[in-house]
């Protein structure tokens, strides 16, 4: 994974709320067996709607999402932090996530970033009237701004998932350092416990 | 003081607990499917990895099949070639798998359970957010992503951070001709889409020890539409019986053992929740969905509501474009309200018991002019079943289609879709946009108001139907 530390880029006003992961890409676009490839299927039921923010030239080079509150909740489905990423978000702000969606963006080194409500109606109403502005989002210091300055604020992350994130590090490599312990764990299991095989 | 059934679970489960950093937990059963697979499997081959305990992972195909001609090879080449995979990566990884055609073949969460290989005290992760079903056993279960997939294969643990507690006590009993489903949508209604997130809850209470293991399923499985991380039922003599017999249940003297494990998985009296919700299960009625969240429900009786009913400008908006999305028109009364498919079927309404009910609404009567009748068994086993009761032959004669297992129409991804603008009663568990075809409108029933819905072509409970002429 790579490390994130700051991000710069053209904010996008999402003026929604409970956009779920049916809603991020849609379940007939979960076919593949590849990692890349998503962003056919991003937001695909909106896409098509002349006005929808993505379609507006000054937003299409964006990659800082701002999105109304329970942003992914739904389906496990990571193919939604794939579609965002490979449509090029590398940030989304929102007052709250699903949790699962908050988790598989954490694995996946797409940076979930919790903010005020008031922080996104600000930010929506900066990003309409500056259509194509940017956003800094600094993972280090945790905060988020418009580039001229005009909006300044905190966001919430937990430390750990920042720490990986700024660290650019593999969960499963970070695990298998603790294989001795897993080993002493699963020695001392039940032996009611059930095998499938 | 003492621990809530949530803490047992987890502590049980602390392979290594370190201040600064989430716990590490083992996993006990490891659930997989096709669609959130691959990418994790592909994963391993990259790392030169292996599956750590392919003795505590099962492998079955359930989104993306077909529920028809399912003896001859997938239509469609892409979902043929996902399921394919799913085949191929099982062997090379030595996976047990349930592959379509199999009498043990069907949706995860209903396989697991019928097996025998949920059970209490257990944790159970899959690929699939409705994991928190086989939190009805008094099982720590919760869906992940792809890369947490991953993960479990690899180490057969998961980094979790500690979530809160919350119970929810359902209080008295359910009137008759209620339901499991009816109770946790008006729940939902209550808390909305995010009232849970951050917690594990515990469902407790008269109502929910009145509840059958498939019933008290229903709850669990919906707890992600209400946010929440995983939701529990505290194991009882209902669950010990459920359980006893059953292809995996532990057997003679370590049947005991494990019985008496299972006896000391309740919430002490003295433990303390971080919040608490009563609900007052003699109050709840027949219950739908009219809007496009699983929060946005009515009791049947009731009519369409008006943006205008709600404080909350968030919520406001999302009314208004619920209703112009669902092409309803608020005042209407949801007995009104005409649908052209009804789907009885998916992980939260898909096992024996829920098609017995609805059989016993439908038995005698036809599906309305103009509706379509789906049932798709959760799975080829619940099938199976059901055939030797007779089941099949009511619902073929009521003029439904009698279906193989698998997700079916819960998720528009395989072939049963419905068009845009269709509108469905669906005993599935999410009315999102699009969510059972682009353009689907979706309202959420239970198997008793679906099988109703489907005779008179409108909303309807069983009360609703005349005397079937049998």
């Amino acid at each position: 994974m790579e490390k994130f530390t700051t991000h710069t880029g053209v904010g996008v006003p999402l003026k929604r709320s409970d956009v779920d992961t049916d809603q991020i890409i849609p379940a007939v676009y979960l076919k593949r067996v590849t990692r890349t490839g998503f962003d056919d299927g991003l937001f695909a039921a909106w896409r098509g709607d002349e006005s929808f923010v993505l379609n507006q030239p000054a937003y299409a080079g964006g990659s800082v999402l701002v999105a109304g509150p329970d942003f992914g909740t739904g389906s496990s489905r990571e193919h939604a932090v794939w579609a965002l990423q490979d449509y090029g978000f590398k940030v989304v702000l929102s007052p709250r996530f699903g949790d699962i969606f908050r988790g598989n963006a954490g694995k996946a080194g797409l940076l979930a970033a919790q903010v005020d409500e008031k922080v996104v109606r600000a930010l929506w109403d900066h990003l309409e009237d500056n259509p194509g502005s940017e956003v800094v989002v600094d993972l280090e210091a945790r905060t988020v701004a418009t580039a001229d300055g005009a909006i300044q604020d905190s966001f919430d992350i937990d430390d750990y998932t920042r720490w990986r994130l700024l660290e650019g590090l593999d969960d499963i490599g970070i695990t298998l350092s603790h294989d001795d312990e897993i080993s002493a764990y699963e020695a001392g299991r039940p032996s009611w416990k059930p095998v499938t095989a | 003081m003492g621990k809530t059934l949530a803490e047992k679970v987890w502590d049980e489960h602390v392979v290594r607990s370190t201040p600064g950093e989430p716990d590490l937990l083992y996993i006990d059963l490891h659930l997989v499917h096709e669609v959130t697979s691959p990418q994790a499997f592909d994963g391993l081959r990259l790392a030169g990895r292996r599956v750590r305990r392919p003795d505590l992972t099962l492998a079955t195909e359930d989104h993306n099949v077909p529920t028809v001609d399912w003896d001859k090879p997938i239509a469609d080449p892409v979902s043929r070639t996902q399921v394919e995979t799913l085949r191929r990566n099982a062997e090379e990884f030595g996976v047990p798998l349930y592959p379509l055609g199999d009498i043990e073949q069907g949706i995860v969460h209903v396989v697991g359970p019928q097996l025998g290989l949920t059970q209490p005290g257990m944790t159970i992760v899959c690929g699939d957010s409705h994991t928190a079903t086989h939190g009805a056993f008094g099982a720590y279960a919760h869906g992940i992503g792809t890369s947490e997939v991953e993960h479990v294969l690899a180490t057969q643990t998961l980094p979790q951070a500690k979530p809160r507690t919350m119970a929810v006590t359902v209080t008295g009993s359910l009137p008759e001709g209620v339901t499991a489903k009816d109770l946790i949508l008006t729940l939902i209604a209550k808390t909305g889409t995010g009232g849970g997130q951050g917690y594990i809850v515990e469902y407790r209470g008269q109502a929910i020890r009145e509840l059958s293991m498939e019933g008290r399923m229903t709850v669990c499985n919906m707890s992600i539409e209400w946010g929440a991380k995983a939701g529990m039922i505290a194991p009882d003599e209902t669950t010990f019986a459920y359980l006893e017999g059953r292809p995996h249940a532990p057997k003679g003297a370590e049947w005991d053992a494990a019985v008496a494990h299972w006896r000391t998985l309740v919430t002490d009296d003295d433990a303390v929740f971080d919040k608490e919700i009563v609900l007052d299960a003699s109050e709840v009625t027949p219950f739908v969905t009219w809007g496009t969240n699983p929060g946005q429900g009515v009791p049947l009786a009731a009519t369409v509501p008006s943006p205008e009913d709600f404080d909350d400008p968030a919520a406001k908006a999302a009314a208004e474009k619920a209703l112009a999305y669902m092409g309803l028109e608020a005042g209407t009364p949801m007995r009104d309200i005409r649908v052209d498919t009804v789907f009885i079927g998916s992980c939260t309404n898909g096992r024996l018991e829920d098609l017995r009910a609805a059989a016993a609404v439908i038995e005698g009567h036809r599906v309305a002019e103009g509706t379509r009748l789906l049932v798709v068994p959760g799975s080829a086993r619940v099938r199976l079943e059901a055939e030797q009761e007779g089941l099949d032959r009511v619902f073929l004669e009521a003029g439904a289609e009698w279906r193989g297992a698998g997700c079916s129409m819960c998720l528009g991804m395989n072939p049963d879709i419905m068009d845009p603008g269709e509108r469905s009663a669906s005993t599935s568990n999410r009315n999102f946009e699009g969510r059972q075809g682009k353009g689907s409108r979706t309202h959420l029933v239970s198997p008793e108001v679906a099988a109703a819905t489907a005779v008179r072509g409108t909303l309807s409970s069983p009360a609703d139907l005349a005397p079937a002429l049998v």
